[in-house]
């Protein structure tokens, strides 16, 4: 395993999905579901059976649309305002109107959801201002319910294939893609009339406090290739500025977790032990408040649970400690950290792209359809905001089915054998040298450089040195790195996407010349909102080989914000008095 | 940048030699237990980082690579039990 071997096979489809963590799988299911005749390919970089977030499972749904809790126009409305309003409402309000489907055929799959002693759905207040937190009890059997699913649909499934470049038709159309196996390094071409990009994050774009490459909050194989592959085949991608920033346990940087501790009665404190924000729910300004008070004498921060009882703090180990990272108690173990005695230290993560939990990504419209023909784009890397676990199921469900119905009325495009073999060339460039720079160097310092350079506070005299130094990166990337084996090979793929998504980060970064998102897109030499001008999306996009940005105006409102409901999210601070 | 083969000075032949710095691997594997020499390869199939394999010289699981997400599915799907992750020392 792991040599280098010379090979390459070419492989027809009607859809094919890359990435199968968690959108990916729904959406391979529901292309097969609505047309039984299709060939259908889920490709995946590591393994179906335990990719991507939810490889350990989930403890709960974080934005569950609950009839009786909440309809859907008031989830469009909190979506909407958590966004600062930057948001294309018509996506967000088909996720809140089909996701209770959803819900429902995963509880068919045997996937299980709490239920009050009425039998109602035991929905959870943590959002600013609805109730959208449903907890799973099985939540650690998700990927086997899943994977039962497609072995059932008989869906073609490509386990340890990293797709590293989309393929496009005459017209600029989706013609499938190219991927390397993981372990051989051996090439395989895949012809598609429709492609679902469902390849998870940018979750290694910052470099973690720690210093470990891979201590990272999401799973650490999404590198930000889908963002890459995207943005190489014409595609739009919307407010990358505005980033991923999470709270997270200093050092392991996992979830504490708020949204499960908060509904027992935990919550986050300063160094006082005292109350600073109003509502545990992420978003850019609680962030922002999250931030100041790091900063400011009273921290660090911290989530408190020392003053619950010991029942309670058992049941919340109980899931903190089995499911989603269930490192977590022994992280805790290790350094003498007992909820019931001590408050856990919290800080913030390094950044990342996700629209599962702020709003930037591959543009898409609600049928999650990018702005290239043939290609679609669900869950965290596509731009729907707050999409979460229940979003990736639920886009990529509605992904999955147009892209079946869109293929049916299709012939199979052609792509031009010279992108293929370019792209040999510049995968197989690390494996012709001799000796050079390992990817594992090349990473770290791209990284680093995107926390000196391109983190908020964002500077402008910053961002423009950070461009010149990763630059810089690049060029030794493409004429100095060396991989000797087909696992580096890997690796060595993954920091050209990690790169592409840096200088993303930072062109968008420059592009918006206002504050907005609380911390997210807090520029210091832009300081203030401004609507006047930056009321809009910035989609940034490659043309004629250069990457550029464009304003895109948000889309006309379906469910209308009143001007005294914009701020609500403004207002997280608790007010002194209180 | 490196020099293309013809281009290189006798006395250059590697510019850019690589090292092997060592660190401590968080993922271990209890050779006594692990039963990979029957034909399992559990661990290695679902890790998703792909860092374990199986050694050629003791036919035993264990972690080529250290770039761990402690993420757990090696150790909570051996049908042995003979897997343990630890936190990388790094952020212990
Ligand atoms: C630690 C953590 C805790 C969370 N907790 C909750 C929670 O409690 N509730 C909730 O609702 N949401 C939660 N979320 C968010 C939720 O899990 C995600 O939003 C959702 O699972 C994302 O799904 P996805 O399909 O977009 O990405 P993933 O599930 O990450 O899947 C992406 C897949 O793409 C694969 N891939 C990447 N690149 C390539 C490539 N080049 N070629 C082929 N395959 C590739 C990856 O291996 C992976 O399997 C959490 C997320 C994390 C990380
Ligand atoms: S899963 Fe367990 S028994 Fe199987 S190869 Fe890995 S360590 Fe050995
Ligand atoms: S903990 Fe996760 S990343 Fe580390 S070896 Fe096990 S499966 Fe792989």
């Amino acid at each position: 395993m792991d040599d280098i071997t010379d090979g390459l096979t070419e492989v027809s489809c009607d859809i094919l999905v890359i990435g199968g963590g968690t959108a990916g799988p729904m959406a391979a299911y529901k292309a097969k579901r609505r047309n039984p005749q299709a060939r259908v390919v889920l490709l995946e970089k590591a393994n179906v059976k335990r990719s991507g977030a939810i490889a350990m499972g989930m403890d709960g749904l974080n934005n569950a649309v609950v009839p009786g809790y909440a309809t859907p126009e008031q989830y469009t409305k909190e979506i909407t305002i958590a966004n600062d309003g930057i948001c294309d409402q018509a996506p967000v309000f088909k996720y809140a109107s089909r996701c209770f489907d959803i819900i429902q055929e995963l509880d068919s799959f045997g996937i299980r959801f709490q239920k009050t002693e009425n039998g109602d759905y035991d929905v959870k207040k943590v959002h600013h201002l609805g109730t959208y937190v449903l907890p799973m009890p099985n939540g650690d059997t998700v990927k086997r319910a899943l994977y039962r699913q497609l072995r059932r649909e008989q869906i073609l499934i490509s386990n340890r294939y990293m797709a590293t470049r989309l393929l496009t038709g005459r017209d600029g159309e989706i013609a499938g893609a190219i991927a390397v196996n993981t372990r051989t390094a051996e090439f395989l071409v895949l012809r598609a009339k429709a492609v679902i990009l469902c390849a998870g994050a940018a979750g290694r774009l910052g470099l973690p406090q720690s210093g470990y490459l891979w201590g990272t909050y999401e799973n650490a194989t999404n590198s930000g290739d889908g963002y890459a592959m995207a943005y190489h085949a014409g595609a739009g991608l919307a407010n990358l500025e505005c980033y991923q920033i999470n709270p997270l346990i200093k050092d392991y940087n996992g979830p504490a977790c708020a949204y499960v501790a908060g509904p027992f009665g935990a919550y986050t404190t300063n160094s006082e032990g005292r109350r600073f924000i109003e509502c545990d729910y992420w978003s850019g300004q609680m962030m922002q408040e999250f931030y100041s008070e790091l900063q400011s004498g009273k921290g660090p921060v911290f989530l408190k649970l020392n003053h619950l009882h010991s029942d309670t703090i058992g049941k919340i180990e109980a899931i903190l400690h089995t499911v989603e990272r269930p490192s977590r108690g022994r992280f805790h173990e290790n350094r003498g950290t007992d909820y019931r005695e001590r408050m856990v230290e919290m800080h913030i993560s390094e950044i990342g792209f996700c629209s599962g939990h702020s709003a930037s990504g591959v543009f898409v419209d609600e049928f999650a359809r990018t702005t290239v023909t043939g290609l679609y784009a669900a869950g965290d890397m596509a731009s729907v905001p707050h999409n979460y676990m229940l979003g990736a199921f639920t886009n990529g469900a509605v992904a999955g089915e147009h892209a079946a119905e869109f293929a049916a009325g299709r012939d199979l495009p052609d792509y031009d054998p010279s992108d293929v073999e370019q792209e040999r060339a510049r995968v197989l460039a690390p494996t012709r040298r001799d000796d050079g720079i390992p990817p594992n160097q090349i990473e770290y310092k791209a990284r680093r450089m995107v926390n000196d350079y391109l983190q908020p506070p964002k500077v402008t005299a910053k961002m423009k040195l950070g461009q010149e130094r990763l630059a810089e990166v690049r060029e030794d990337l493409e004429g100095a790195m060396v991989a000797r084996d087909a696992h580096e090979l890997l690796r060595s793929l993954e920091v050209a996407s990690i790169l592409d998504c840096a200088d993303m980060a930072a062109a968008a970064s420059l592009f918006r010349t206002e504050s907005r998102w609380g911390l997210y897109h807090y520029r210091v030499d832009h300081p203030e909102k401004n609507d006047a001008d930056w009321f809009c999306h910035s989609i940034l996009r490659k043309q004629d080989g250069r990457m550029m940005l464009e304003k895109r105006p948000v889309a006309p409102y379906i469910v209308p914000i009143e001007d005294e409901e914009r701020s609500a999210y403004d207002r997280q601070r608790i007010r002194e008095s209180a | 940048m490196i020099a293309s083969a013809s281009a290189k000075a006798p006395n250059e032949e590697a510019r850019l030699p690589i090292a092997y710095t060592p660190t401590t691997l968080p993922v271990v594997v209890d050779e006594a237990k692990c039963i990979a020499d029957k034909g399992c390869t559990v661990c290695v199939d679902v890790c998703p980082l792909d860092v374990l394999r199986i050694s050629d010289l003791t036919g035993k699981a264990y972690m080529k690579y250290d770039e761990c997400w402690y993420c757990m599915p090696c150790e909570t799907d051996c049908p042995t039990g003979a897997v343990t992750v630890n936190i990388p020392y790094l952020l212990r």
